[in-house]
């Protein structure tokens, strides 16, 4: 997970700490570099959305492509569809392609976020199969919604990976961190250990316009133990192990998912909605 | 009860002034120091996120100041290690009340305030700085405070912050002692104190504001929890007529793409 402070706005800029990023991964042997929702543009984009756009064909995604010949990469932008539609997406790269894209489906708008009025909402989610297993990209607020996780379980992932850009809020007397950070961290650890699966979160860190981003990047796995753990607020590079065995230990003493009855779900969630 | 995490606060704000300076090419910051805990706490802030060397805390009493005013920022100066100055603003504002020897207290008032404001943004333009604000979350919801005065500056460390929470964070990074315990004054008139020009104390208006603002608790619900109708509906009002204080002055739309309507970028923007 590289843990960075964007530039609001320069994608050069950002374009720059991704290369460092992959350049530290690659002298520490790592396979994956996650990289913050909205990482390559910054976070409270507003009216530059259109601005920082980049398409299929830009050279941006060309130069993330050269990137990930040497290690896959998750990239965090806003990405321009052919009809012009600006979505907050994350894109996995490996062996010099795009393996995948997420479109964030869960645009938050309340309170402090205002999403959808920039954003287009995206309307897939789907595990899809990597180098290193299974994987599910879901961004930030995704996560927030538990049907997410549910479906990338059923949908074979062992591993989620969650580029977020999660603003810290929220002082409370005896916590060691903020309560937004607090919420990150219970609800990551349920779902790692209620669905037996790897959580990789990579949060930014910085401040724009006042409002600070967390950091606290980590990895949290089957059984809900802490694999790796980045600081709060600062820049970090931090990198553990997602490994299989632990997933298949965990799913062997605990078999939720192979129990799991899809079809009395599916039963229930249409009598829902019929009524 | 409000929170008062101080190690938490700190820690955040601290983080707050070195990236908001740092981001635009600066390093340094200058202050107005009352004397009181708000300027007070924002200086040791800024010098324990920047150095003390980056700071420049002014003093700019006017003739009725009153010398413990100045005593109390000189003590603060002393102890956090910052720069300091001593601009008197006597002349230029006597001055201008020849003309208008009528003017009432509040006018004079919010005359120093602005008078103090042009000193600081000349200085940060001398200086290479940005103006650190002073103003914390009670006085700004309450709109106690002068337009284009004390309330403007770059960045505000405080602004997010009730009084009691000022004055818990003040006393773990060590402003004075004497600075937090003394009664909040704006130094106006000889002997006047913030809660007695009210009508209420910081700490009984915190404990409301945090419920009415933080918790969104109703009407209803605040006479439930032990407040006097008068009060909520006071507080309610003070809040309402002084919204124009914390926002930017009303544009006429013409345009398909107004300024701050559907013109909107971030302030850091680019950075």
């Amino acid at each position: 997970m590289a843990q960075i402070n964007p530039k609001l706005g320069d994608v050069a800029a950002n374009m720059a700490l991704y290369e460092a990023g992959v350049r530290d991964a690659a002298s520490q042997d790592v396979d994956l570099v996650i990289f913050p929702e909205l990482s390559l543009t910054g976070y409270f984009l507003r009216d530059m959305v259109p601005d920082v756009a980049v398409r299929l064909a830009s050279p941006e995604m060309e130069r993330l492509k050269a990137l990930s010949r040497e290690v896959s990469l998750v990239a965090g932008l806003v990405l321009e569809s052919e009809d012009h539609r600006f979505y907050n997406a994350a894109v996995y790269f490996e062996g010099g392609e795009v393996r995948h894209i997420h479109r964030k489906v869960y645009l938050p708008t309340y309170g402090m976020f205002d999403e959808q009025r920039y954003f287009a909402r995206g309307g897939r989610l789907r595990a899809f199969d990597t180098r290193h297993g299974r994987l599910v990209i879901l961004i930030c607020e995704d996560l927030w919604h538990p049907s997410t996780v549910y479906l990338a379980a059923l949908d074979g992932a062992l591993t989620i990976l969650c580029p977020s850009s999660s603003p810290l809020r929220g002082v409370t007397d005896g916590a060691e961190q903020d309560d937004n950070a607090r919420y990150w961290e219970l609800i990551t650890r349920s779902y790692a250990e209620t669905f037996g699966m790897f959580i990789v979160h990579s949060n930014r860190v910085g401040f724009e316009d006042g409002v600070g981003f967390w950091g606290g990047s980590g990895i949290l796995d089957p059984f809900g133990h802490t694999v790796c753990k980045a600081g709060y607020y600062d820049e970090a590079f931090v990198a553990g192990e997602v490994s299989h065995e632990a997933a298949r230990r965990k799913r062997t003493r605990a078999p939720l998912m192979r129990d799991e009855d899809v079809d009395l779900t599916i039963r229930e969630l249409e009598r829902i909605r019929r009524e | 009860m409000i929170p008062t995490n101080v190690s938490l606060m700190r820690r955040i704000l601290v983080a707050f002034i070195r990236n908001e300076v740092r981001k635009v090419g600066l390093e340094r910051v200058v202050v107005g120091l009352s004397g009181g805990v708000d300027s007070s706490l924002s200086a040791m802030l800024a010098a324990e996120a920047l150095g003390p060397d980056q700071v420049l805390g002014i003093m700019m009493p006017y003739r009725t100041s009153s010398a413990e005013s100045l005593e109390h920022a000189r003590l603060v100066v002393e102890k956090s290690g910052i720069r300091s100055a001593t601009i008197e603003i006597t002349a230029q504002i006597d001055a201008y009340f020849e003309v208008f020897p009528d003017a009432d207290p509040k006018r004079r008032g919010n005359k120093m305030a602005r008078e103090r404001m042009t000193i600081l943004y000349d200085h940060s333009a001398r200086w290479d700085a940005l103006v650190a604000g002073t103003s914390n979350k009670t006085e700004l919801l309450l709109g106690y405070g002068t337009l284009h005065g004390d309330m403007a500056s770059a960045l505000n460390p405080l602004g997010d912050l009730y009084k009691t929470q000022v004055w818990a964070l003040g006393e773990a990074v060590g402003v004075p002692e004497v600075v937090i315990d003394k009664k909040p004054s704006a130094d106006l008139w000889e002997g006047q104190t913030d809660e007695a020009e009210l009508g209420f104390s910081y700490r009984e208006v915190d404990e409301l504001l945090y419920l009415m603002v933080d918790q969104r608790y109703g009407r209803t619900e605040l006479i439930a929890a032990g407040f006097t109708a008068d009060f909520v509906d006071d507080i309610a009002r003070r809040i309402m007529t002084s919204q124009f204080k914390r926002r930017l002055p009303v544009i006429a739309k013409v345009s398909h793409r107004t300024i701050d309507r559907d013109f909107r970028y971030s302030r850091d923007w680019g950075k």
